[in-house]
């Protein structure tokens, strides 16, 4: 059983909970609905502006899928590529492992802090916690993920974790929260988002300045050179990448592309994808140790934690061609009204809902592939053209075959309903009944409050009055 | 505490791998690889220019013979650190700080700025690449002054992405420049300037 990690935060309620809570968050909604309107007409913008962003797509797609069916060979190849180089290769099976890892690398230096650029593999594996068990003390920099950090507060989107705080609630934040980590935000802060940058640049600065150890994850990594890549925007990346002595990246085995030229594709789809810019301000490559330039101590630690059993589900394994755009959760209708915190999952939204499930399996997180209404927008708008859909659908059919053996009551309707509707004899009795408990419980047409079991269902809808009379009993009565 | 070998989680990881893909057979699936080359048109570095300009940063172009005067007028007085390799000729007369021997981190972020050139360019997305070498220094000299200079000769604007990789030796330390530093944390919306170079200026030399 898994839950050390944060791909399934402990105790948190099943989606259908979480997102009734959710919805009642007017404050909530407006955030998102602003920040979500706003990527989306940025990103159809820079899209449009490419006439071949099919074919870019598609190249995308295969390659991704390409890489997947000869992972074995592509993480040899790089771990060959990366040592050569003057960097040190670990592998780790699940996030105890890669935690360890991580934390024995920086007792070893004899540091007590090291500086974070954002990265879905080290939330994903709860290294902060991790660290800080061992008296290692983790400063996230980039900006949104310092405002969780701050609030001690949870992501709720894969690109800007703070996504459901507006200007108002970051500058409280700022406030209240940032003496406590170090330098305290300016008493006169208001609450544009330049100053706020303000605010941010001034806090990290010494810790940047001081900084020993970085702690990264990676974009993407060329077998064929063992060039690692960080895409950002703030140059928090940078900082971490280029000033301490020692960078320890952590980076999930699917990152990995067969060659450096496949950049060509991906640094096109990413941008445009993600933050809706032609390009990221930032893009960082780095291959194993430069003397005289940045790190002379790098260790990469090639993570699985749950990815080789999703490679294992020939549906499934097309949700680790994903690099982590977010496209799928801006587009979401169902995302934009729950936020991210109701998938309970480090990973939300579409991507999330097939990722989740299958890293920490199905039964950990059954809730979550019933989390969209399969209207594809996510497809539609995902740069490496996974069948999100699809395999919500394969999803939803594990966890009900899962369930299958246990008596239940949606199991019993069924089962009733299929000796009703194979008989017809049972059929015009049931409608007769029905009719008549329609009268009992209408209003207006409609059956607001169904009895008994039956209420699961009228929770979330009306259900219409049956007719007074079915089309076999008009066609007896009248023929 | 128990140490773990190392060899069985590698070798775990990659029987794992291998298991999971044992429907897959050994054959390759082709990449599709319909997309362009490049989505310049014939005005690279005028489309350069534009694109830069794009990013709130500030673009000039210049001859060579005006590029002294360019740049002159661009530090507005600033002391930039000025990078080994960098061309004495284009700089105007003064002791310039250099990084022999190298500064401290200190000293950068006390900087008044840096004057650097560029590796390749990219006209579509207005990205300049430096790779740390002549001219440029190593990463972290255009990473904290606040001010960034950079000279760009026109010859080195690769039209596209694609393009600009195939010129790019990933040996080196790679960095990709759009604009200056920028943040869409904040209800989504880019604002520039955090933690890198809050000015970026470009001069686009014609004739080099």
């Amino acid at each position: 059983m898994k839950g050390r990690d944060n791909v399934v935060w402990l105790g948190s309620p099943t989606f259908p909970e979480a997102a009734r809570t959710a919805l009642a968050d007017t404050q909530l909604r407006h955030n998102l609905r602003k920040a979500t309107g706003t990527i989306r007409d940025k990103r159809l913008r820079v899209t449009a502006e490419l006439d071949d962003w099919e074919q870019l797509r598609e190249a995308g797609a295969s390659l991704k899928r390409e890489t997947l069916r000869h992972l074995d060979q592509h993480l040899l190849r790089l771990e060959e590529s990366v040592t050569a180089a003057g960097g040190t290769v670990h592998w780790a099976h699940d996030a105890d492992e890669a935690n360890r890892i991580v934390t024995e690398l920086v007792l070893a230096t004899g540091q007590r802090e090291v500086v974070k650029v954002k990265s879905m593999a080290t939330q994903e594996i709860a290294l902060n916690e991790a660290l800080a068990a061992a008296g290692i003390e983790a400063y996230e920099t980039d900006l949104a993920e310092l405002i969780v950090q701050l609030a001690d507060d949870r992501p709720s989107h894969i690109l800007v974790p703070a996504i459901h705080r507006n200007r108002t609630e970051i500058r409280e934040i700022f406030l209240r929260d940032m003496q406590r980590f170090g330098r305290p935000a300016p008493g006169n802060l208001t609450d544009s988002p330049a100053d706020l940058a303000e605010a941010a640049r001034l806090h990290l600065r010494e810790k940047f300045l001081r900084a020993k150890v970085a702690v990264s994850g990676a974009n993407f990594a060329a077998a064929d050179t063992g060039t690692v890549v960080v895409v950002e925007s703030e140059g928090n990346g940078r900082m971490c990448l280029t000033l301490p002595e020692t960078l320890i990246t952590v980076m999930g085995i699917e990152k990995v592309l067969p060659a450096f030229s496949d950049l060509e594709v991906f640094l096109q789809l990413l941008p445009r994808s993600s933050t809706g810019e032609r390009m990221n301000p930032y893009t960082s490559m780095w291959t194993g140790v430069t003397e005289g330039d940045g790190p002379q101590d790098f260790h990469l630690v090639l993570l699985d934690n749950g990815r080789t059993a999703t490679l294992a589900d020939t549906v499934g394994r097309e949700a680790l061609a994903c690099i982590r755009c977010s496209a799928c959760l801006n587009v979401c209708p169902v995302y934009e009204r729950t936020g991210g915190h109701a998938y309970g999952s480090v990973y939300p939204g579409p991507i999330g809902a097939v990722l989740t499930p299958q890293l920490v399996g199905a039964e950990h997180a059954a809730t979550l592939p019933f989390a969209s209404t399969l209207c594809g927008a996510c497809y539609d708008a995902c740069p490496v053209k996974i069948d999100i859909p699809e395999i919500l659908v394969h999803l939803r059919a594990q966890v009900v075959d899962a369930k299958r053996h246990r008596p239940s009551a949606e199991l019993l309707a069924m089962k009733v309903a299929g000796r009703v509707l194979s008989s017809p004899r049972l059929l015009a009795l049931g409608q007769r009944a029905g009719a008549l408990g329609g009268r009992v419980l209408g209003r207006r047409g409609q059956i607001g409050r169904l009895p008994g079991p039956l209420h699961h269902w009228s929770a979330s809808r009306d259900t219409p009055v049956p007719p007074q009379e079915s089309t076999r009993a008009w066609w007896r009565r009248t023929r | 505490m128990v140490e773990a070998n190392p060899l069985n989680s590698r070798e775990r990881v990659l029987s794992d791998i291998r298991a999971a893909l044992s429907d897959v057979s050994d054959a390759s699936a082709p990449v599709q690889r319909g997309y362009a080359r490049s989505h310049a048109g014939q005005d690279i570095a005028g489309l350069f220019a534009s694109r830069v300009a794009d990013y709130q940063a500030t673009v000039v172009r210049a001859t060579l013979a005006e590029l002294p005067g360019a740049i002159a007028q661009a530090l507005e007085g600033r002391r930039v650190i000025v990078p080994p390799g960098f061309p004495p000729e284009w700089l105007p007369d003064g002791d310039w700080p250099a990084d022999e021997p190298p500064l401290t981190v200190a000293e950068l972020d006390a900087a008044d700025g840096v004057i650097s050139t560029a590796a390749v360019a990219i006209a579509v997305t207005g990205t300049i690449v430096l790779d740390a070498g002549p001219g440029q220094g190593r990463r972290a000299l255009t990473l904290l002054p606040d001010y960034h200079l950079c000279v760009v000769r026109a010859g080195q604007i690769a039209g596209d992405v694609p393009e600009a990789l195939e010129r790019l030796d990933p040996v080196r330390p790679l960095t990709f420049i759009s604009g200056p530093s920028a943040t869409s944390d904040i209800e989504l919306d880019r604002v520039e300037g955090v933690h890198g170079p809050r000015t970026l200026h470009v001069i686009i030399v014609n004739d080099l």
